[in-house]
This record gives structure tokens, sequence and C-alpha cells, in this order.
């Protein structure tokens, strides 16, 4: 894992000084809020509902023992004792107060974090592949390039000011686990007769006008990522509708002006910048891959593994779901549900962020990932030891069996906590997964992928969800549109709407009657929620939500 | 014909805890919205408002907020401003947790 240098840590402390004379200056009448924040949102600080809240970049959702540790002081020190694991694998807490949060960015500066850009029109934090430097599939381990991209867009001159958030995944394997092709620009570290490079994708976005990236470039030799990076900015920050906020975003650009202008023009741009890079960034690249080096892994007997599968069918049912495979054949990648039925998707406690730096320690490698799904991952655990992870996650309530099926839910904030929400979801996503429960048919129902955003703006996912869930305020009542179709891989797709949205106390009964009416038409238990749907279509789902419910849907 | 004024308090959340306050009749914040002064008058209220917005040693982001009244002084006219007053539906925090005289 990348450790800060003399310069990241002395970078940060000055940010940090510079931001706790700004709260003072805030505090003691100096500056207006009119002047204050943009300040505190350069620093990750945003005003919500109840609250202020602070995200805490998690670059590449990379943490080790000492930074989940730290996590879980600041929760307790200054917050309400928990974190939220959002959908940009970063962490909020929900609760700090203005005076604090100096004290908490100097504490998160002790482990080598910060908050800056998790917030305005700058590139955000970098996303990644959960499962990076484990996985069977990947090419290579994506995050040293993810860490590249940290350090170049970190306080970019260039690029402080764009016309609009932009937010940047990299992967490196044809599995897309971080809903690449949904981001500004996506990048696929690809090989080509033997040479390792990088497939660009521009343009994806959810939000209200939800699009797909575009292959912008299939093939891009190493040496020019940054450049060509810079040549698509540079272009963006030129073209991007700065007069209209909801035409501001990069799919918008590329849509208004057509993928083969925007080609035409970053080609145009990119030998000017290309110039400019005398090859210092591949040498640094070389170093911020040396330390992603993955754990020397030994061969372990996994007998125990196999013992305990055969021998306890609740371990079994749970690594059915969350254990993937890994590289190594001795280990397995261990994904810890933060979606328990019936809680906040994406909460962590204090005691369960401890608990889960202390396996990461004892029999991770000291390795701990965040999911876009908001989950946790030990990614690098042998088969051996996973019965005693398993044992002590149960202890800590973190051994939900549910990876992939329909009560891992992503749900953003919404309205119990956002500012921008019209809509709940988190009791959306409790209700469903209550349901689930109740009726104990989720491990027959299988993968099934549902998504609630509490407002248009997509961070709860809703469009790429199998069943996707949006919060609407209709004339002062909370009213939820479902779309279905929708689907986050590597054949990413926008899920389409089925008709007039459910009231508050009506979505859970209509999300249970499209997951009852799937398995009466599926074809046997391998036909996948999706794959029913892509051969159906909508009709019998709508069907099974809208008839005979015997009233009108006003709220169209 | 212009749209009849309908009842309002100024609402913001506090600087130093972030907590959502109120403006009284005597122009003190209040955690408790029934303790808010209830703005009938249009003219009246967006002199008010202004009042409060220059207050920014106190507050942030002061703005009207409909409500109806209640027995206990007013009621949230929409569910965002009852989430407002109460703190979040998942977790028993906030104003349902602290009681009203604190953030």
């Amino acid at each position: 894992m990348y450790k800060y240098t003399e310069f990241d840590t002395a970078f940060v402390a000055e940010r940090n000084r510079q931001f706790r004379a700004q709260v003072e200056r805030r505090i003691d009448g100096s500056l207006t809020e009119d002047e204050f924040k943009p300040l505190r949102l350069m620093n990750g600080l945003y005003l919500q509902l109840h609250a202020y809240m602070l995200r805490v970049a998690v670059p590449y959702g990379s943490l080790d023992p000492a930074k989940m540790r730290q996590l879980a002081y600041l929760a307790e020190r200054w917050d309400k004792g928990y974190g939220h694991f959002t959908t940009r694998t970063n962490i909020q807490f929900n609760w700090p107060r203005l005076r604090d949060v100096p004290d908490m960015l100097d504490a998160l500066a002790e482990v080598g974090m910060h908050a800056i850009q998790t917030s305005g029109n700058t590139i955000r934090n970098i996303t990644s592949d959960h499962f990076a430097g484990a996985a069977a599939d990947e090419i290579e381990d994506p995050r040293p390039v993810a860490e590249l991209l940290r350090q170049w867009s970190t306080d970019h001159p260039e690029f402080q000011f764009l016309p609009r958030k932009f937010k940047i995944a990299v992967i490196a394997s044809e599995s897309d686990r971080a809903v690449m092709k949904s981001h500004d620009i996506g990048i696929r570290i690809v090989e080509r007769n033997g040479t390792r490079g990088y497939e660009i994708w521009i343009g994806g976005g959810m939000g209200r006008t939800p699009m797909v990236a575009k292959r912008l470039k299939a093939f891009l030799p190493r040496a020019d990522l940054l450049p060509y990076l810079e040549a698509i900015l540079a272009t963006y920050n030129r073209l991007g509708r700065r007069d209209n906020k909801y035409k501001a975003r990069v799919k918008i650009t590329v849509h208004e002006t057509g993928l083969d202008e925007i080609r035409e023009l970053v080609e145009a741009e990119f030998p000017n910048r290309r110039a400019a890079f005398t090859g210092i960034d591949q040498a640094w690249l070389d170093r911020i891959d040396a330390a992603f080096v993955t754990p020397a892994l030994t061969s372990r007997d996994p007998a125990p593994y196999t013992a305990a599968r055969d021998a306890d069918p609740v371990f079994r049912a749970w690594t059915d779901t969350n254990v993937t495979p890994h590289k190594h054949p001795d280990h397995g990648i261990v994904t810890i549900s933060l979606k328990a039925h019936g809680a906040t998707p994406g909460d962590a406690s204090a005691d369960q962020m401890r608990m889960v730096a202390d396996l990461a320690e004892t029999y991770g490698n000291g390795d701990i990932r965040v999911t876009h799904a908001q989950n946790l991952v030990l990614p690098h655990v042998a088969l051996a030891d996973i019965p005693a992870v398993h044992a002590a996650l149960r202890d800590a309530g973190l051994a939900t069996g549910n990876i992939g099926l329909a009560s891992d839910i992503i749900a953003c904030p919404g309205m119990d906590y956002c500012a921008l929400a019209t809509a709940r979801s988190i009791p959306v996503a409790q209700g469903i997964s209550n349901r689930l429960e109740e009726l104990k048919i989720e491990h027959d129902v299988g993968h099934l992928q549902i998504k609630i955003s509490g407002c248009i703006n997509a961070c709860g996912h809703h469009h790429v969800g199998h069943i996707g869930i949006l919060g609407l305020d209709r004339a002062g009542v909370e009213n939820y549109q479902i779309t279905l179709g929708g689907d986050p891989s590597e054949s990413t797709a926008i899920g389409t709407r089925t008709g007039p949205g459910f009231a508050y106390d009506e979505i859970v009964s209509a999300v249970e009657r499209l997951i009852l009416a799937y398995l009466d038409l599926r074809e046997g238990p391998d036909e996948t929620f999706l794959q029913a749907y892509t051969r159906l279509g909508m009709a019998p789902f709508k069907s099974a939500l809208y008839d005979g419910q015997g009233r009108a849907h006003a709220a169209e | 014909m212009p749209r009849e004024f309908t009842p309002k308090v100024i609402t913001a959340n506090a600087l130093l805890e972030g907590d959502v306050v109120y403006l009284t009749d005597d122009d003190r914040w209040s955690r408790d919205l029934a303790e808010a002064d209830i703005l009938t008058d249009e003219a009246d209220a967006q002199y008010r408002l202004l009042q409060a917005q220059s207050r920014s040693a106190e507050v942030v982001g002061a703005y009207l907020a409909d409500v109806r009244s209640g027995a206990d002084g007013p009621e949230p006219a929409h569910f965002r401003e009852e989430f407002r007053r109460t703190g979040p539906s998942n977790r028993f925090h906030g104003k349902q947790a602290d009681g009203l005289q604190q953030a």
C-alpha cells in the first residue's frame, strides 16, 4: 500500500493548517458563509439536513488496519460512534461540529488520509476494483495507476474549477466491478501484442441524464496516460457548459459535441501536453508500483475450510455468497456485508471497524477495501483461516451472507441526512431487506441488485440497478419510481422506468411483487432476474406491479 | 391574482453545531419549532428573513419554511421540515435524542 512521502505529509499538513485558520476566521466573523463555503467544500465539509458532514477520501477504496482504526477513533471521538461508507468508496461522518473538524483532519493526516477534493468541481476520489491485487482475472493491480492519478489530480492547478465534478475509475480486467462505464472517464488496463496500455472511456454518468460511457481510445500507450487525460480535461474545461449546471458534466459535452469531434479535439491538444511530460511520471509510477506488492502468500492446506463447509450449513451458505476465488488457489477474497437485514446500508460502528482492522491484521495481510456497493473486503485471506474470520464476524454482527443477493442493497443517505434529497432511501432499503428476511426467499432468488437513490442525482446508482428505485417529492409526498433492467457490470445498461411511482408505504410490497413474479417466470434457478427480464421484457413485470391493484396511480 | 401568502417560519442551521434552528418572536434562535414565530404577513416575513440572513455569525442558510398552525404552535407543512425538526428515521439521533435545548 502506498505510504505518504515527506512531500505528501507536508502538503496535507499545510492544507490542514490553512483550513484550521479558515474555520477560525469563519467563527470570529472575518469570513462570511459565502466566502467560507467553497473553502470548506474543498476540504470535504458539507452542511447537511441536521448537521455538518465530513466526507473523507478512501483512495481507490484501500485501507489498512491503522487507517481503519483511526476512522473508528474519529467516529467515537467526534461523531456518534459510526461512519457511513459511500458508493464512491469514501466514508462520511454525519455529526461533526465545525470547531472539531480541523482536529479531525489532523487526526486523519496522522494515518495518511484527507478529505481534499471530496467535493467541488474537481477530479474526485479515484475509484478502482475492490478486488484489485487479488482477482484471478486481472491483468495487473490497477491501484498504482489510480494512485498516480490521485497525485496528479490533487491540487492540479488547471483542474480546480472544472465546469462540474469529475469522476475517474481504473480497472484491469474484463469484469467490471467498479461501474467503470458510469464514470466521466473510465480507464481499463489492457494488453495488446504483449504490451500493456489503456482503453479510455468517456462520458459515462448517472444523475438526471444517465449515460453509458463511450470508448474514446482503444489503446493508449502507458507513457501517454497523463498527457492524454490532460488533453481530455483541457478540452472539457473549454467546452463544458458552465451556463447550466444540469448540462455541465462531460457526458453532456460528449453528447452535444459528438464523440468523433471530441476525439479530434483531444488528439489535437495531446501533442502540446505530451511535450511537457519528460518521463518523470513513468519513473514515479514505478516507485508507486513498488509500494503495491501483492503480499507473498504461502501455500496453506485448505482442508479446514472444506471441513467447515461440510460441517456447518450457515458457514457454507455465507461462503457461497461472500467468498470469491483468489488468484492464489489456497486463498479467498472475503467480502464483509454491511447490509445486515434491517440495518442501514454502508454503516459501520467504531467497534465493527476495529474488528475488521483486527481481522485484516491477523488473517488478511493488513489489507482492507471499501466497495462501491458499500461493503468491506479482506482481499487476501487463507482459506484455512476463513472459518475463524467468519466466527469473529458473526460475533460482531458482520456475518450476513448476502453479497450479490437482493438484500445487498445500495442506498444513498436520502432525506434522513442529505440536504439535496427529495425522499428517504435508507428506510426503503431496510423495509425491503426485512421483508426478504421474513419471506426467506433471497437465496432462492439469487443474484439481484437493488439500488435506491433519494433524488435524481443518483448517488444510490438506481439507473444501473437490476431493480432501481428513485425517491421523489410528488406534491409534498414521497413517491418512488421503479426502473428495471439496469446493469452495473461490464455489460453496463441503464434501467427502464416501469410506469407510475409508488407511495412510501407501497414501495416495499411493489418490490416484493416483482421478485415473486420473477420466481414464477424464470426458466429455472440458473436464470437470474436480469436474464429473465432481458428475455421477457417489461410486460410481465409491469403486470405484476400494476395489475389488480384496483386503484388509480395519480402520481405519474 | 397573486398566490395567497401561507404561514411561514424562519429556519436555518446553527453555525457551530449545524443543528436546525428557528427564529422566535423575540429574535432568538431556538432549537424548538414550537417556539418559532409564525409569520403571516409577506412583507414582514421578507424583512425578518433579510435580518436573519445578516446574522451570519450565528446561522447558515436562513430561509422561510411553510408551516401550519397546530395545538402546540407551528407544525411542518412538508415532510422535509418534519425530518429537520426530528432527526433521521434510521437512527435515534439528532433532535429526537438530544432534546431541544442543545445540539
